[in-house]
């Protein structure tokens, strides 16, 4: 198998009572590459993410992340193995400031009895620094979560996401309910954390999607209609018809 | 960061002298021997409340069957205590001399095998800790593997409480029956009836008492302590950030259910019998009342709640005994209309203002403003999770 392939999804599929959410569903993503998932509601999008997170089990396909079936593997595995995914709605620790959410993320102790014994050492201090600064929160760093505003609560979510250093990045709407500015700056972010891993970003903002999108893979119905460059999908009637509009 | 962590850590260690004091001073020179006892006894409770701080404060888990782990620690003790006062010779009049009076009445002739190796206190007190963590590390295991929580969790404990306590009392002459394990009187040779006993007996079960404290607390500064609070917020978040969350649950679960036998253990000692009527349904939510009046998130707050709660009961059965269980309920209800934080939440806006400010006085009267608004700033920030 060629490396430069991340994830290699072949013939998934998933039925809740009957109803296909996805279905035989192809999907190749490479190294370094930043994909956006387009489609109407109800479409699969969020589905998918699921699947390849491990929140939901599918009933048929395999989904290859580098040379493991994620398939077979518990949620807390994936996570490990190097794939990590933003929920649709910030899913923030509101209760602990800021820097002890990043910090309760960072990779290490990980196990019941290391997480008792683990010490909040420099390079956590520093890692904590550095990605903050990356999410554009270094300045909240002891700040209840809860008291953060709604674009800040994503970044940080983000932010969490970054600490452990994933291969491939899943984000479900990451700029939804945010205000222009804040879009600007996320379209930003997205591009720089995107240099060195693998992205998957559900939107639906095309202004958004135009600014940081690779390629773009349209889903309907479970299945993918389109796939390629921003312009080739755009132009495609099958998307117009279903998604897009005339 | 730095400085929040190290303030919250001062206040906290104020609270644990406070109570230590206290426990260690305060009562016993203060009340007599017979009243000195029955305290020890409602700090056997704390002991559960403590344990339900970390358990469901913090970790978002109700147990309703706490009574269980508290009456495996009790029974435990009991059955030690009860093997060294059924000496062949003190039950000399018995058709099978030597073994528990209550054998005796229900036609056993030899003592059960469960029972021979209570014969060694090594081996009980490992039996005491040992016992309930293994238990609740099997509940644990099978509910939290497969995703049981919330309500649903609460309602397994429950029956586990319930189904503990029937077995009890069916198995008569096993367990003693509805009566439990009567008649204690020594501990080595050592008659713990005496007041000089007592007197031990309640600055080694206060100390016990502050050692969970502090062991709580430890555990609460902790990732895993965060990590718990994190995960009775947001349990996706915490699983897919790559931890095993079943794993942290059963952990917590077994750390209160030992706390909790330790509180049963002392129970015995103190009060020299056990009973079912310490294992059921009853005794496991009151003690989740404790814990809520207290305030559930503050582990010294469960421990004043406990307290408070048992002398209220005491005051008004003696007072009033046709009407205590009606105070009873109108007090509970009381404080859960009007103080839903408990008496911890009563510190937080009163108490806390107060100490911060005699706190601020004394070390730093020169530099008027600035370090003092940080000090009050993490005094405010730490309540909410202290």
């Amino acid at each position: 198998m060629a490396s430069h392939e991340m994830l290699t999804i072949q013939g998934l599929g998933v039925s809740f009572d009957g109803f296909k959410a996805v279905d035989d569903l192809n999907f190749i993503v490479d190294r370094n590459e930043l994909r956006v998932v387009i489609g109407p509601n109800g479409a699969g999008k969020t589905t998918l993410l699921d699947l390849i997170c491990g929140k939901t089990k599918s009933t048929s396909g395999s989904i290859m992340f580098k040379t493991m079936d994620l398939t077979q593997m518990k949620e807390h595995a994936i996570v490990r193995a190097g794939v990590g995914r933003k929920f649709q709605t910030p899913s923030i620790y509101e209760n602990l400031t800021v820097s002890e959410n990043l910090e309760v993320s960072f990779p290490r102790g990980r196990t019941a009895f290391g997480a008792l014994f683990f010490r909040r050492t420099a390079d956590v201090a520093e890692r904590v620094k550095n990605v903050a600064e990356e999410v554009m929160l270094n300045e909240k760093l002891d700040q209840q979560a809860a008291l953060l505003s709604h674009g800040q609560k994503q970044w940080l979510e983000i932010g969490m996401l970054l600490m452990q250093d994933p291969e491939l990045l899943m984000l479900d709407e990451p700029v939804a309910g945010m205000t222009v500015n804040e879009r600007e700056q996320t379209a930003e972010l997205l591009n720089r954390i995107s240099k060195n891993r693998s992205v998957i970003v559900i939107e639906h903002d095309m202004e958004f999607v135009r600014k940081i999108a690779h390629k773009v893979t349209v889903l309907h119905q479970g299945k993918v209609i389109a796939e390629g460059s921003m312009d080739k999908v755009t132009a495609d009637p099958r998307v117009i018809e279903v998604y897009l509009g005339h | 960061m730095n400085l929040l962590t190290k303030k919250l850590s001062k206040t906290d260690l104020i609270g644990v002298v406070v109570l230590s004091a206290i426990i260690l001073v305060f009562f016993p020179s203060v009340f007599s021997i017979f009243r000195l006892n029955l305290i020890g006894k409602y700090l056997t409770y704390a002991f559960v409340g403590v344990s339900l701080v970390l358990l469901w404060g913090n970790g978002g888990i109700l147990s309703l069957g706490q009574g269980v782990f508290f009456g495996l620690g009790g029974y435990c003790m009991a059955m030690f205590l009860k093997l060294e006062a059924s000496d062949p010779i003190a039950t000399k009049i018995q058709t099978t001399p030597g073994i528990p009076d209550f054998m005796d009445w229900n036609q056993i002739t030899k003592l059960p095998l469960f029972w021979m190796p209570f014969k060694s206190l090594t081996f009980t007190i490992l039996a005491i800790l040992v016992i309930p963590a293994f238990f609740a590390f099997i509940i644990g295991v099978a509910m939290f593997k497969r995703r049981v929580g919330g309500v649903y969790f609460a309602i397994i404990t429950q029956a586990v409480a319930l189904i503990l306590s029937v077995l009890i009392v069916g198995q008569q002459g096993l367990t003693g029956g509805i009566n439990g394990i009567t008649d204690l009187k020594t501990m080595h040779g050592w008659d713990i009836r005496s007041d000089s006993a007592k007197y031990i007996l309640y600055y080694v079960n206060g100390t016990l008492l502050i050692g969970c404290v502090v062991f709580t607390r430890w555990v609460l500064s902790t990732k895993f302590g965060m990590l718990l609070l994190a995960l009775r917020e947001k349990e996706d978040r915490v699983r897919f950030s790559g931890y095993d969350v079943a794993n942290f649950k059963t952990l917590a679960f077994c750390m209160s259910a030992v706390m909790c036998a330790i509180g049963g253990a002392m129970f015995t000692l103190q009060v020299g019998f056990m009973s079912p009527s310490f294992v059921g349904i009853t005794p496991s939510i009151e003690m989740v009342i404790y814990t809520a009046v207290g305030g559930r998130m503050s582990v010294v707050g469960a421990v004043f709640g406990t307290l408070l709660v048992n002398f209220a009961k005491t005051f008004f059965s003696e007072e009033y005994p046709d009407l205590w269980l009606f105070l009873m309920g109108a007090t509970f209800i009381g404080v859960v209309l009007l103080f839903p934080d408990g008496l911890a939440g009563l510190y937080e806006r009163f108490g806390r203002p107060f100490v911060a400010r005699m706190l601020r006085r004394s070390p730093s009267s020169r530099k008027k403003d600035e370090p003092t608004v940080a000090v009050a700033a993490a005094l405010e920030s730490g309540g909410k999770h202290g």
